[in-house]
């Protein structure tokens, strides 16, 4: 018999896979379906209709619309996202080395803000109610009011401006060394970091209050043990799967963060690239960044699931 | 009438204020909205209270009617999505089965892409206007909308008052408005607020993409946009937005959550 834990985590992995392909569907049809011709908004009003036949000739356009899928999709499954529109150049060359810089800035955003603030969340818990809870709420509440990218304004105007101690621009080349990297993208990384603290340290404190109400916390605290080793024992371990659901949600919330971070900072990401071309009107381009994002969300909300599910000791050892 | 306490007093006020100076614009505001005034980037003084902007338009006249597109995108495409959002969540609710079904696994599929990422691509060829703006907003956000009074309305379902008045022969319209709506309110009514400050993050973040409000209509996303040169030179004129919509956001936020708060201490009634 197959475990049912594994039977579950397929499970997972083949709806994901399912909702992929039915995204990709969805990111079509916004593009191609959707009332207005796509070589009508790529020449614009001006467009002689010779030119518009020729733009539709090119792109496939007088083909039926599920030919035209079809051959993006296989496309995409052996790899090739096609060409740009504006500068012909190859969409999945010129996208690895910028998914590469994405996934570097959000990979150090997430190194540091997942454990500050799991411990942030059990500080707020130990002083519930104190004046350490009020303070870590109040700040975390201002930084989620102010969107990403006045957030990255506000760190530049004070820190490299006023005080100049880090770089405004985040530039980094192949040339630089691992250090000077790091150095570069210290204020996207700090501006990503105050971004998904909040959300997620609030999320963090809310879910193992939740679990601070059930009889057994009451059991450990009268039997005398020590209010952080209550939670971080008792507590902590019976809310791990809210918690990494939580981290999950909020590293796929960096996804979209990273978007406006890049803008901000000038940084050679896919995000960069995606708003640049949006405003090119570059359907290929915007189709290709659009599927890997969205591959990225939901990968991550797969992760999600499949941890939380392990995470469940009912389901880890079947009776 | 309870007594409002001091947190969503100030809430209130402030949320009144914003909305006025929205409403009144065109009599506050000291100069015109694209009226070149004085030089680019002004300190501020007594005759530009903010200072001046990139090409020399008084910032706080600018600050004024942005406020104005600001808040009347968010508060439309907040309309539009409570308006699908509620009354087909309701309507999966109401209906079951693979209505409910359908509806549900459909939200599923929009919520699994990124909304920005989802109004990017839609916006790549769509003609970027404020009724597209809005109908994209609005649709996108109508998913979330969705969840949340299919969660409240399905709970309200089972009541006893609601099958009685299946029993007594009400029509799905009545079931919905008269039975379910008035029941729903206050956690819908909260939610509404919320919902009001992700639109305005959500069209600030487009239009300083500049997927936006077009210039030379003004926003508060377009005016970061437009003077975010000045920041390396230390002028802060990009900086005043933040202050405008992190005020709006809290001060939205305290008002919701003392609705949330009076009303569910009534036990779920009507408040």
């Amino acid at each position: 018999m197959v475990h049912p834990i594994l039977k579950l985590v397929a499970q997972r992995i083949a709806l994901g896979l399912v909702l992929l392909w039915a995204a990709s569907v969805l990111i079509f049809i916004g593009t191609q379906i959707l009332p207005g011709d796509v070589a009508q908004s790529i020449l614009g009003q001006s467009a002689t209709p010779v030119s518009l036949a020729n733009l539709r000739a090119e792109l496939g356009l007088n083909d039926p619309p599920l030919t035209r899928y079809m051959i993006w999709a296989s496309g995409v499954l052996h790899g090739d996202l096609g060409h740009a529109l504006t500068n012909g150049q190859d969409i999945a060359d010129a996208m690895g080395k910028r998914l590469g810089n994405t996934l570097f800035l959000a990979f150090w955003a997430a190194v540091i803000s997942i454990p500050l603030a799991v411990s942030l969340g059990l500080l707020a818990v130990r002083y519930r109610g104190r004046w350490p809870d009020k303070l870590i709420s109040t700040v975390t509440l201002a930084t989620v009011s102010v969107p990403e990218f006045l957030l990255g304004y506000i760190l530049v105007y004070v820190l490299s401006v006023k005080f100049r101690l880090l770089p405004s621009l985040a530039t980094i080349n192949d040339g630089m060394s691992f250090g000077d990297k790091l150095y570069a993208i210290s204020l996207p990384v700090l501006v990503l970091v105050l971004v998904v603290l909040g959300h997620m340290m609030r999320m963090t404190r809310a879910a193992i209050l939740n679990v601070m109400q059930s009889p057994y916390i009451e059991t450990a605290e009268l039997k005398g043990l020590r209010p952080i080793a209550v939670i971080a024992r008792h507590a902590f371990p019976n809310a791990i799967a809210p918690v990494v659901n939580v981290v999950m949600l909020n590293l796929a919330y960096l996804v979209v963060g990273v978007v406006v971070v890049e803008v901000v900072f000038v940084y050679p990401g896919m995000g960069q690239y995606l708003v640049d071309h949006v405003a090119k009107r570059d359907v290929p381009v915007v189709q290709a960044c659009g599927l890997v994002f969205a591959a990225i969300y939901i990968g991550l909300n797969i992760v999600a699931d499949v941890v939380s599910i392990l995470a469940n000791p009912r389901l880890r050892h079947p009776k | 009438m309870t007594r409002i306490p001091l947190a969503a007093l100030i809430g209130l006020v402030l949320t009144s204020a914003y909305f006025l100076a929205a409403v009144f614009a065109g009599f506050i505001a000291p100069y015109g909205m694209a009226e070149i005034a004085g030089d680019s980037w002004e300190p501020w003084s007594s005759t530009h209270l903010l200072g001046t902007d990139s090409i020399g338009r008084d910032l706080l006249s600018r600050m004024i009617y942005g406020g104005r597109t600001t808040i009347f995108v968010a508060t439309a495409a907040t309309i539009l999505s409570f308006s699908i959002g509620c009354s087909l969540g309701f309507l999966a609710a109401v209906k079951g089965g693979w209505v409910d079904q359908g509806l549900s696994r459909w939200v599923d599929l929009m919520m699994s892409i990124p909304s920005l990422i989802s109004a990017l691509v839609v916006l790549s060829v769509l003609p970027v206007t404020l009724p597209v703006l809005i109908l994209v907003m609005g649709l996108l956000d109508a998913t979330r909308v969705f969840r949340l009074s299919r969660a409240v309305a399905v709970d309200i379902t089972v009541m006893d008052y609601v099958e009685a008045a299946r029993l007594r022969g009400e029509r799905q319209g009545w079931i919905i408005f008269r039975e379910i709506l008035p029941n729903a309110l206050s956690p819908l009514v909260a939610e509404m607020g919320l919902r009001f400050i992700f639109m305005v993050l959500f069209i600030s973040t487009l239009s300083f993409l500049g997927l936006g409000v077009q210039p030379p209509l003004a926003d508060w996303g377009g005016i970061v946009k437009e003077n975010k040169e000045g920041i390396v030179y230390g002028i802060p004129a990009a900086l005043v937005p933040a202050v405008a919509i992190s005020t709006l956001a809290i001060s939205v936020n305290l008002v919701a959550d003392w609705i949330l708060n009076r009303t569910s201490s009534l036990k779920g009634g009507r408040g």
